[in-house]
C-alpha cells in the first residue's frame, strides 16, 4: 500500500483542484473533449480508445458530464454535473495502491498514477468512491485527470493558459481552478460567496474540489399589474385614443 | 509501504521545481485559422508537433469565440485525421448505391465532370442543378453558379433556417443568429424561443453565463427542458408549433396593459406608413406614395401627409385620411392593433393550445414591459439620428431575444418568427441597449435590394446569368415563373408554390429531377450535403429516385451525379462521380461579409482559414476545384482575356483578387496597395499575409455613436454605404407591417400582370398576409389520428452527419434514444428502455425509450443525425450508430398527402419553402415480442477504394504513427 503525504510534508502547501459551477453549465462536453485532446497527446497520455470505429466504441476520459433531472414535473430541473479528479486529502485511490503508482504531491496535493509504476490492478478505481479514475481500455495502465500538471507549470505556454484545459476551453465559464488552501485565491472566495460544496464528505475523502451549487433563479414577477384595459367591448378604439393621448405633444 | 521512485514522485530531487519539470513546448509551430466543425466559425489556434495536429484550442483574441472551444471543436483533431477521409477521385463502376468505384486521375476526374457540364452550359444551362450543404462559400458557389448560368442553384437554407432568414430580412432587415444577436453586456431579460442546442454556440454559451453572472432574468420557450433552457430561470413547456400563437397573445397583453414603444413604433417602424383601404382596388393594402413612390405618413402636428422619409414628418399612429385620389387610408398600427387586440389573440384564448397557462402569458408579459420601460439602463452615448436630430442618450429596452430552429423548422415559421420580431417592436428593443443587437453589414434595407435572377430570357446557353440566382422578391413581378404560372427553377423557389424562398428549396430538388418536374435535369452537383440520408426529409424515398431508372433505358432517372466532400458518406455512394474535398485544416477559405461573415454586434468582422497542414490524400480543395472547373469551361469570370486561368493559384487568389464591385472583394480587412483601408479598397497582394497575422481574422470596432439604432443612425449608416454594406444612407424603416406580402395578395385576387394559377390563389390569399399571424403546423391538420408531436434537437456535442465518424465524439453520442415524458409513458403503459415503434403518417422506424420529466408531455424528442447507414464514414457496420440509433427522416415526406382537389403541397412553409421537418405527427406503440423492429435493415455500404480499414484501437498520440492511416 502507498502512504498518503504525511502532515509534516504537507504542511504549507498547496491544495490544487477545481471548482465547477453548475449554474451555467449547459453540459457541452467542451470540457471533457478538451482535456481528451491536451491529454492524449501530452505526458500523460495516451488516453485510449478501444475499438474506435466499431461496435463498442470504449475510452479513457478523466472528465464526464453525467445528466440528471431532480424534482418531479414540470417544477423540477435538468442537472449537467462534470466530475473528474477530487484530488482528495485523504485519497483512498492512494493508499490502497500496492505499487506506489498512485500518489499524492505533497507540495500541491495534485493525485497522479506514474504509469510505469502501474500495474493495472484496478484496486484505486475500486476504492476512488467518485469513479474518477478509468482504466486505459488498450494500454492497461490507470488514468486519471492530472489538473493539466503539465500546462499549469508548463513556462513555455502563455501565463495566461497555465490552467487545466478543461478549464482555458469551457464555454459557459464554468470552470476554475485554483488553491484551495489559500483562503484569498479566487476558489475560495467564490465558494465562500456562493455555497460551494463538496461530494460525499462523509466518506472521510476530504475531498478539495468543490461545486457552485445554481445560482437562485430570478423570482418570477409576482402577479401582473393591474391591466390599464380589462378585456373590453371596444378594444381597438381604446387603445387608439390611448395613443391619441400619448402621442400628443 | 511502498513509496514511488520516480520521475514526479515524491522521491525525485529535493528542491526540483516543477516548473523544470513540466516546462516544455506543446509542439514546434502554432497556426491560426477558422475553426468548422459548426457553422459557428470561431478562431482556433492548432499546435503542430512533427508535421501533425498535436491540439487545438480557443484563439483568445478572436471576436466569436474569446479563446473558449466547444466539444465539436476540440475534437477537430479526430475529423481531420478521420479514416473516412476520401483519398482521391473516384469513378463509380456499378449500380448506384452498391459502392463499386474506380480511383481515377484528377485530370480523367477533371476533364469528365468538364465534359458534361459544357454540354449543358452549350445547350441548356438550367439542366445543371448545382446545390451546397453546409457551405461556408456561398459567395464563390452562388457567383458560380451565375457565371455558368443556370438558375438552379442553393444552399442548405432550405432545410435550415430560411424562416428566421427571410421573416428577419422582409421586417427589421437582420435576423437572428448570423445577422443579429442579443445585447449580451446589458441585456437582463432574455426570451429564448426555440433554441436548439446550436447556433450559434459558443457566443451563447458565453453571452448566458454573462446573463447568469449579473443576475438577468432568462426565459426558455421550448417543449424540451435541456441545454440552455436547463439553467433558465423559467422553462414555458410549449406546445411544438405554437409559439406564434404565444408571442401574439403577449403582444395582446402588451397592447392591453398599454406597455408599448409608441415613440419607437412611430419614429422607427412603418406603423405610422398609411396602408391604402380600398376593398376589391388594386391597391388595397399597399401604402400610400407620394409621385416619388415614397410611403406617405400623416404628420401628427400639421395633419398633412408627408413621405415617410421626409425628416420633418411626425408620423401618426391613428386616424383615417383620405387621400388626394378619395381612397382612404390608416397607419398600418391600425390593422396590426386590430389583429391582435382580437380576442382570438388573447392569453386565455390560446391557454390550452399553446399549453400555456392564461395567467402566465400575462405575468410574463408584465415582465417584458417591465424589463423593457422600467429600467434605468441609459447609455450616455450622444448621437445624430437620420434626419440630423442630435439626441443626448441611448436608451435601453434591456429586453433581447433569440429564435431558432423549433421556430424555424414548420410550416408556420415565417409568420411565428415575424410575430417574435413585432413583439421586439412593440417593446422597441430592436438595437437598443440590452436588446436584440444587428451584426454588420446589418441592418439592411427590408428587404435587401437584390433580385432573384433566372427569369424567362435571362436564362441563355452559354450565358451568365444577368445577376445571383437567389435574392429577395418583392412582388409577383419578381417571381421565377413562366407566363402560365409554372415555376421555371428545378426546385421551384421563388414560384407560387413558395414565392419567397430566398435560400431556395434544396430538400425538394432530388424529387423534382426524378419526376421531371417542371423539367428533367442533366447533372446534379452536390457539395458537402448528405441527401441520401439525414439531410433528406425521406430518406427511403430520396435514395429510391437516386437509384430509379428509365424503364425504357434503363439510364437512371437522374442522369449524373456529381458529389465533392471529404468524407466517405452515405450521399457519397450515390454519386456517380467524387471529386474529394479536404479536411477544413488543409485549406483557404474565408467568411466573407458578402456571404455569412463572423461579424458582431459592436462592428463588421470576417475571416479566413489558411492551410494548417498539407493534404497527405491525392485530395483538393473544392473551392480551388470550382475555379479550375470553371476555367475549363470558359466561364467569363473565370478566365483571363488569352484564355488562361483567371485564378491559377485557386480559391486563394480568388479570396484576394476578385472583386464583386469595384474595391469590394471577398475580404474587408488591409485592403489598398498598402492595406491600409477597411471595407473598401483596392486589391492588397499582401491581404493574407495580413490576415494571418492577425490570427485570420479581421475586425472593425464601431464607435460607441454607432452601436445602436443603426436603422436610423446617421454616422453609422454613412459609415456603412461607405463600406459598401447599403446602398445609400437612408434610414431603414422596420416593416411591421410587410407590404411585399400584399402584393401576392392582391395577385391573387386578380390584381396585376402576374397573377397566380386558379389553384394556388386560396393559399396565396390565405399566408400572404402582411401581418403576422398563427395557423397550425400543416401536418396537425392532416394526421388526427397521430397524437404526439416529434422533432430532433442537435446536441452540443455533435453538428450533423459529420461527427459520428469522430472516435471521441461518437462516444459522447453514438445512439439516440425516444425522450418520452413519464407521463405519457405510464398513460401509454411504456417503461423506460423499453423499445417502441415511432408510427408517422407514411412509415415506422423503432426507438429505445427514455423517460424524462423535462419535456412537454405531447412531445416526443431525439438527436438528430446520430444515425448512420451501416458501413458509411467507415464505420464497423455494426456500430451502434447503424444498430441502435434511428432517424426520423423516413417517416417526414418532403410532400403532405394530396388535398382534396388532388394538389401535392411542399411540406414546408407555403410563404418561403422551408422544409417543415419539425412539424412531424406520430403515435409510439410496443414492440411486440414477435417482430424484429430492426427489420427492415440498410444493406451495408461497402468500402470505397482507397479507404483502408479503420484502426482498431487508437492508443498513441492523435497524429502519429500507428494512430490512424
Amino acid at each position: 500500500m502507498t502512504s498518503l503525504p504525511n502532515p509534516e510534508e504537507r504542511a504549507g502547501g498547496r491544495s490544487l483542484a477545481l471548482l465547477v459551477d453548475l449554474d451555467t453549465c449547459v453540459g457541452c462536453h467542451a470540457c471533457a473533449v478538451n482535456c481528451k485532446e491536451w491529454n492524449t497527446g501530452g505526458r500523460f497520455g495516451p488516453l485510449s480508445d478501444r475499438d474506435a470505429y466499431g461496435a463498442r466504441p470504449e475510452g479513457a476520459w478523466l472528465n464526464r458530464i453525467h445528466s440528471f433531472e431532480t424534482g418531479e414535473g414540470e417544477a423540477g430541473r435538468t442537472v449537467y454535473f462534470p466530475k473528474n479528479c477530487y484530488h482528495c486529502e485523504q485519497a483512498p485511490c492512494v493508499t490502497v495502491c500496492p505499487t506506489g503508482a498512485s500518489y499524492k504531491r505533497p507540495e500541491d496535493g495534485i493525485v497522479l498514477v506514474a504509469e510505469d509504476l502501474c500495474m493495472g490492478c484496478g484496486l484505486c478505481a475500486w476504492a476512488c468512491p467518485y469513479g474518477a479514475r478509468e482504466m486505459d481500455p488498450v494500454e492497461q495502465v490507470m488514468r486519471k485527470c492530472t489538473l493539466c500538471i503539465d500546462r499549469i507549470y508548463n513556462e513555455e505556454l502563455e501565463e495566461i493558459d497555465r490552467v487545466p484545459a478543461c478549464v482555458a476551453t469551457c464555454p459557459a465559464g464554468a470552470r476554475h481552478f485554483g488553491d484551495f488552501a489559500d483562503p484569498d485565491s479566487e476558489v475560495s472566495r467564490l465558494v465562500r460567496e456562493r455555497g460551494g460544496f463538496a461530494v460525499m464528505e462523509e466518506l472521510g475523502t476530504a475531498p478539495t474540489a468543490r461545486y457552485l451549487p445554481p445560482r437562485r433563479r430570478s423570482p418570477a414577477a409576482p402577479s401582473p399589474p393591474t391591466a390599464e384595459e380589462p378585456e373590453s367591448e371596444e378594444p381597438v378604439g381604446r387603445l387608439l385614443a390611448w395613443v391619441d393621448r400619448m402621442l400628443s405633444d | 509501504m511502498t513509496r514511488g521512485n520516480h520521475a514526479f514522485g515524491p522521491d525525485r530531487p529535493a528542491g526540483l521545481r516543477p516548473e523544470a519539470e513540466f516546462t516544455e513546448p506543446v509542439g514546434e509551430e502554432v497556426r491560426t485559422t477558422t475553426c468548422y466543425m459548426c457553422a459557428c466559425r470561431c478562431g482556433i489556434r492548432v499546435h503542430l508537433k512533427d508535421g501533425r495536429i498535436r491540439y487545438i484550442q480557443g484563439n483568445r483574441d478572436h471576436p466569436v469565440n474569446r479563446g473558449v472551444l466547444c466539444a465539436k471543436g476540440s475534437a477537430g483533431i479526430m475529423n481531420h485525421y478521420s479514416p473516412a477521409r476520401l483519398r482521391k477521385p473516384l469513378l463509380r463502376t456499378g449500380p448506384r448505391g452498391s459502392g463499386a468505384f474506380r480511383e481515377i486521375e484528377w485530370e480523367e476526374a477533371l476533364s469528365l465532370a468538364t465534359s458534361w457540364l459544357a454540354e449543358i452550359r452549350r445547350t441548356d444551362p438550367r439542366k445543371l442543378a448545382f446545390f451546397t450543404g453546409r457551405d461556408q462559400s456561398q459567395a464563390l458557389t452562388g457567383w458560380w453558379a451565375s457565371q455558368f448560368g443556370t438558375p438552379n442553384y442553393a444552399a442548405h437554407g432550405g432545410f435550415c433556417s430560411v424562416n428566421m432568414a427571410a421573416a428577419g430580412l422582409y421586417t427589421i432587415g437582420g435576423s437572428f443568429w448570423e445577422f443579429g444577436e442579443p445585447d449580451w453586456e446589458h441585456a437582463r431579460y432574455l426570451m429564448l424561443w426555440g433554441v436548439a442546442e446550436d447556433h450559434d454556440s459558443n457566443p451563447i454559451k458565453i453571452g448566458l453565463a454573462k446573463l447568469r453572472a449579473r443576475g438577468a432574468r432568462i426565459v426558455s420557450v421550448n417543449p424540451v427542458r435541456t441545454g440552455y433552457s436547463a439553467i433558465a430561470d423559467e422553462w414555458l413547456p410549449i406546445r411544438p408549433g405554437t409559439d406564434g400563437l404565444l408571442a401574439l397573445a403577449l403582444a395582446h397583453e402588451l397592447l392591453r396593459t398599454r406597455r408599448v414603444d409608441l415613440d419607437f413604433l412611430a419614429r422607427f417602424t412603418n406603423a405610422g406608413w398609411l396602408v391604402i383601404h380600398d376593398p376589391g382596388g388594386p391597391e388595397d393594402g399597399l401604402f400610400a406614395r407620394d409621385e416619388e413612390g415614397r410611403p406617405l405618413v400623416r404628420d401628427r402636428r400639421s395633419g398633412t401627409l408627408r413621405a415617410a422619409e421626409d425628416p420633418l414628418a411626425e408620423p401618426a399612429l391613428t386616424g383615417e385620411v383620405r387621400l388626394p385620389d378619395g381612397r382612404r387610408a390608416v397607419p398600418a398600427f391600425r390593422p396590426l392593433v386590430e389583429r391582435c387586440l382580437d380576442s382570438a389573440c388573447s392569453p386565455d384564448a390560446v391557454a390550452e393550445r399553446t399549453g400555456i397557462a392564461a395567467a402566465r402569458i400575462r405575468r410574463i408579459a408584465a415582465e417584458l414591459a417591465a424589463a423593457a420601460f422600467d429600467s434605468d439602463l441609459v447609455l450616455e452615448v450622444p448621437w445624430t439620428d437620420w434626419r440630423g436630430r442630435q439626441q443626448e442618450r441611448m436608451v435601453g429596452r434591456p429586453v433581447a431575444m433569440h429564435a431558432m430552429r423549433g421556430i424555424s423548422a414548420r410550416s408556420n415559421g415565417f409568420h411565428t418568427c415575424r410575430a417574435i420580431h413585432l413583439l421586439q417592436m412593440l417593446l422597441g428593443t430592436i438595437d437598443r441597449p440590452g436588446g436584440f443587437l444587428y451584426k454588420p453589414p446589418f441592418p439592411r434595407p427590408c428587404p435587401p435590394p437584390v433580385k432573384p435572377a433566372g427569369r424567362s430570357g435571362e436564362v441563355r446557353a452559354g450565358t451568365p446569368l444577368p445577376g445571383p440566382p437567389l435574392g429577395f422578391p418583392v412582388a409577383p413581378e419578381d417571381l421565377l415563373v413562366d407566363a402560365a404560372g409554372a415555376p421555371l427553377r428545378i426546385d421551384k423557389a421563388f414560384s407560387w408554390e413558395a414565392p419567397l424562398a430566398v435560400h431556395g428549396m434544396m430538400h425538394l430538388v432530388i424529387r423534382n429531377a426524378w419526376k421531371g418536374d417542371p423539367y428533367p435535369i442533366d447533372t446534379l452537383f452536390l457539395f458537402m450535403a448528405n441527401m441520401a440520408w439525414n439531410s433528406a426529409m425521406n430518406t427511403d424515398a430520396t435514395v429510391a429516385m437516386l437509384t430509379d431508372r428509365e424503364p425504357e433505358t434503363g439510364a437512371y432517372r437522374i442522369p449524373r451525379i456529381i458529389y465533392a466532400d471529404a468524407y466517405w458518406s452515405e450521399m457519397a455512394a450515390y454519386a456517380d462521380l467524387i471529386l474529394p474535398d479536404t479536411t477544413y485544416l488543409e485549406r483557404w477559405d474565408c467568411m466573407s461579409l458578402l456571404d455569412r461573415p463572423i461579424s458582431g454586434a459592436h462592428g463588421p468582422a470576417d475571416a479566413i482559414r489558411q492551410p494548417v497542414v498539407a493534404p497527405d490524400r491525392d485530395v483538393r480543395p473544392f473551392q480551388d476545384v470550382l475555379l479550375e472547373l470553371g476555367w475549363r469551361l470558359g466561364l467569363p469570370g473565370c478566365v483571363t482575356a488569352e484564355g488562361g486561368p483567371r485564378y491559377p493559384g485557386g480559391y486563394r487568389d480568388y479570396l484576394v483578387q476578385h472583386e464583386r464591385a469595384p474595391g469590394i472583394g471577398m475580404l474587408a480587412g488591409w485592403r489598398g496597395e498598402k492595406g491600409d483601408r477597411h471595407g473598401r479598397g483596392p486589391v492588397n497582394p499582401a491581404q493574407l499575409e495580413r490576415y494571418v497575422e492577425n490570427g485570420c481574422f479581421w475586425q472593425q470596432e464601431l464607435p460607441p455613436a454607432q452601436r445602436y439604432y443603426r436603422y436610423a443612425n446617421r454616422a453609422y449608416l454613412e459609415h456603412a454605404v461607405e463600406m459598401g454594406f447599403i446602398g445609400r444612407a437612408a434610414p431603414i424603416f422596420l416593416q411591421l407591417y410587410c407590404e411585399p406580402l400584399q402584393r401576392f395578395r392582391l395577385a391573387a385576387r386578380g390584381h396585376g400582370a402576374v397573377r397566380p394559377p386558379a389553384g394556388d390563389r386560396d393559399r396565396i390569399e390565405r399566408f400572404f398576409d402582411p401581418l403576422p399571424f398563427w395557423y397550425p403546423p400543416f401536418e396537425d391538420e392532416r394526421s388526427p389520428d397521430l397524437p404526439l408531436r416529434a422533432f430532433t434537437q442537435r446536441p452540443m456535442a455533435h453538428y450533423h452527419a459529420w461527427h459520428s465518424q469522430n472516435a471521441w465524439l461518437r462516444q459522447i453520442h453514438g445512439h439516440n434514444p425516444l425522450y418520452v415524458n413519464r407521463r405519457t409513458a405510464a398513460e401509454l403503459g411504456i417503461a423506460e428502455g423499453e423499445r417502441v415503434w415511432i408510427v408517422g403518417r407514411e412509415g415506422r422506424v423503432s426507438a429505445r425509450v427514455r423517460l424524462m420529466d423535462g419535456v412537454e408531455p405531447g412531445t416526443v424528442w431525439t438527436w438528430n443525425a446520430i444515425a448512420k447507414r451501416p458501413g458509411a464514414w467507415n464505420l464497423h457496420p455494426e456500430a451502434p450508430e447503424a444498430v441502435e440509433a434511428f432517424l426520423l427522416n423516413p417517416l417526414i415526406t418532403e410532400h403532405l398527402p394530396e388535398d382534396g382537389e388532388g394538389r401535392e403541397r411542399p411540406n414546408a412553409d407555403p410563404v418561403t419553402g422551408q422544409a417543415a421537418w419539425h412539424d412531424l405527427r406520430v403515435r409510439i406503440e410496443k414492440v411486440s415480442a414477435e417482430e424484429d423492429p430492426a427489420d427492415p435493415r440498410w444493406p451495408p455500404l461497402p468500402r470505397p477504394p482507397g479507404l483502408a480499414p479503420p484502426p482498431r484501437h487508437l492508443s498513441r498520440a492523435p497524429g502519429s504513427e500507428g494512430r490512424v492511416p
